[in-house]
């Protein structure tokens, strides 16, 4: 039986990860994702998860205890935010490359210096070229949701990648709200056994796993990986479909959700929580007469390009919002990623919320109105105080 | 929609309140969402904690900048802090204080919540005893409602304890 | 082709037969071997392997390191040069 909890999202991912049945978790606990490790914890002590909780002394070694594990054929979670993620970075490409499905909640959160532990989401989009699949969730119970599908995506035959399912840090790890937590039967029927057919630990069939790859075919073996992530977009899609039959929720195609998007002129372009209240001033704004459009990327990595080129046909102002900085090119990732195939639209680009700065209606309004009149190609740093 | 802010310090349950009344709403059928101010916590810095309850979903992810009530748990904090920054027109601040305080501009109600928690728990802490209080004055959540996300939010004799703190308080202030 | 993960299923560590990097090549006496599997373990080409009981080395991989000639306690490998 499926019941409702108020919960924050650490919960939810914890709880998710519970529900999907993980062999093994690995994870050093950093704010703000620690509650999740401790209530990941708490599961394997009081024997509500039979599962190996791997104790390590930094990030660096859950990631890598993650991939020993998964190698091994076990379903493996792990859970991570900021600099955590970043001392992760040079084994996130060995687990994509081995091609092991090993799933991620990583709380988004700014990276140093200066310290800050509030959210914005330069620490999973710095990490956009290690093979992962990033999924961004706009609240808790998407938060849970995405959990569980990213652990049958992941496994999917023609996928086999990790997944990094991204929640913003506070915002949705320390807030509560109604989370619906889906009968633990229906869920492991959902994403079955995971019963590797590549990466296995069995002595009768001996294997090499993580050989040396020679230039004669490392270039293939990338490809592959390149291949995956192609073949993701449709798994995503039909993963998305699926769970909603059996559990009646739904988001967008999977890749991409749209809100409002066919009478607009000007679109909003985001990820994660801030869509909740972009879609919350559209409504407003359609009290006034006034119409915008919201599109959700919900999948970073594979970027659906050629969906996201499709519900934007017919938008003329495309208003970009970045929660990271390119340095050196005043603009975001997610700005520079999409622009080249947006060239007949107008462009626009908005740094916003850095380090858990608030992004408030206003600010959204005012990004609306700045995407109407302002040049192809600007940039605007949203709140920026006057120095 | 309506926005709650609470105002206590470090250690006081700021946090835990605003989860419980979100709780308490959402066993009265509505949709709820409740979440610390983000900033850096240490014990016994003035802290804040918020929620929000609405009939629909609520998508909204900015903070609370204009409550429609303020909660305060802790009285010395009115001299170092503007508790009503922000605060509706004729809105309704519930304070922790054995003084009779009117703010001027906002309907202001006033419980000796220490008092009440040290006879009922036998300890000085107020989150539970102020929430009774709130509900009361309010009406945004049903005391039953209230006992129950209570109940469900402490271990069971620690629970049941705080629930009558609760139901003190929000009797106390109906009387008045 | 490449496989899914760059996983080498053949024996050995390597896709391409190393036997010929040999300039020295092991011989195991299969009467003296009391099976005690050292050879089996430190085989860095993981070529030595059981069969019928009894172990044996494949020359298609066994690239003549002689780790398994310096492992075995009761000398039961040795070595002689390779004809080339
Ligand atoms: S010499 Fe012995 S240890 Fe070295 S590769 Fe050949 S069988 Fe293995
Ligand atoms: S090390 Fe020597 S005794 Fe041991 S298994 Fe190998 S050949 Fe036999």
């Amino acid at each position: 039986m499926s019941k409702v909890k108020i919960i924050t999202g650490t919960s939810a991912a914890a709880e998710a990860a519970r529900l999907c049945d993980v062999d093994v978790i690995s994870a050093y606990p950093i704010t703000p994702q620690t509650t999740c490790v401790e209530k990941l914890a708490e599961f394997v002590a009081n024997g509500e998860l039979d599962a190996e909780f791997i104790k390590v002394e930094s990030e660096h070694s859950a990631i890598s205890a993650c991939i020993g594990a998964s190698a091994t054929g076990a379903r493996t979670f792990t859970a991570t935010s900021s600099q955590g993620l970043a001392l992760m970075h040079e084994v996130l490409f060995i687990a994509s490359g081995m091609r092991l499905p090993i799933v991620m909640m990583n709380a988004n959160r700014a990276l140093s210096a200066p310290i800050n532990i509030w959210n914005d989401q330069q620490d999973s989009i710095s990490q956009r070229d290690t093979g992962w699949i990033q999924i961004y969730a706009a609240d808790n119970q998407e938060t849970l949701d995405s959990i569980i599908q990213a652990f049958k995506i992941a496994e999917n035959e023609k996928v086999l990648l990790p997944v990094m399912v991204n929640l913003d840090g506070f915002i949705l790890t320390h807030t509560v709200e109604p989370v619906e937590l889906p009968d633990e039967e229906e869920v492991r029927d959902f994403v079955g056994i995971y019963e590797p057919k590549h990466a296995y630990l069995d002595p009768d069939r001996p294997i090499t796993q993580g050989p040396v790859g020679v230039p004669s075919c490392y270039m293939e073996s990338k490809y592959n990986v390149q291949n995956a992530m192609n073949n993701a977009e449709k798994v995503i899609m039909d993963v998305n479909e699926e769970f909603a039959k059996k559990f009646g929720r739904k988001y967008g195609n999977g890749l991409i959700e749209t809100y409002n998007i066919e009478n607009a002129e000007t679109v909003l372009v985001a990820m994660g929580s801030v869509c909740g209240t972009i879609k919350e001033v559209i409504d407003d704004l359609k009290q006034e007469g006034k119409e915008y459009g919201l599109l959700r990327i919900r999948t970073y990595r594979p970027l659906p390009i050629n969906h996201i080129r499709e519900a934007l046909k017919n938008a003329k102002n495309i208003a970009i919002l970045d929660k990271d900085i390119t340095f050196g090119m005043n603009k975001g990732a997610v700005y520079t990623d999409l622009a080249g195939f947006l060239k007949d639209k107008k462009t626009t680009n908005y740094i916003v919320g850095l380090g858990g700065r608030d992004i408030r209606q206003d600010d959204i309004k005012e990004i609306m109105k700045h995407a109407e009149k302002a040049e192809d190609g600007e940039t605007k740093w949203m709140g920026l105080k006057e120095q | 929609m309506i926005e709650i802010r609470f105002h206590g310090r470090g250690g006081q349950g700021a946090v835990t309140a605003a989860q419980i009344l979100a709780k308490a709403a959402f066993y009265d059928g509505k949709f709820s969402q409740a979440f610390p101010f983000f900033g850096v916590e240490r014990r016994g810095a003035p802290v804040m904690a918020f929620t929000r309850i609405d009939d629909k979903k609520i998508r909204l992810r900015s903070q609370i900048y204009e409550p429609d009530y303020v909660v305060v748990q802790d009285p010395t904090l009115l001299d170092t802090i503007d508790v009503t920054s922000g605060l509706k027109k004729g809105g309704k601040i519930v304070i922790n204080t054995n003084k009779d305080i009117k703010l001027e501009g906002y309907d202001t109600y006033t419980i000796d919540a220490t008092d009440v928690a040290l006879e009922v728990l036998g300890l000085p802490i107020v989150n539970t005893v102020i929430l009774g209080a709130f509900t009361g004055v309010t009406g945004e959540v049903t005391i039953d409602s209230l006992k129950k996300a209570i109940m469900d939010t402490f271990p069971k004799k620690l629970g049941e304890k705080n629930a009558k703190a609760a139901e003190v308080a929000y009797n106390m202030i109906k009387e008045e | 082709m490449v496989t899914v993960g760059t996983i080498i299923y053949e024996p050995g560590n390597s896709t391409n037969k190393t036997g010929s990097w040999r300039v020295f090549k092991p011989i195991m006496d299969k009467d003296k071997c009391v099976m005690c599997e050292n050879c089996f373990i430190f085989c860095p080409e993981g070529c030595i392997k059981e069969k019928d009981g009894k172990f044996e080395i494949d020359y298609d991989y066994c690239k003549g390191c002689l780790i398994c000639v310096n492992e075995c306690p009761v000398k039961a490998i040795s070595s002689i040069r390779e004809e080339k």
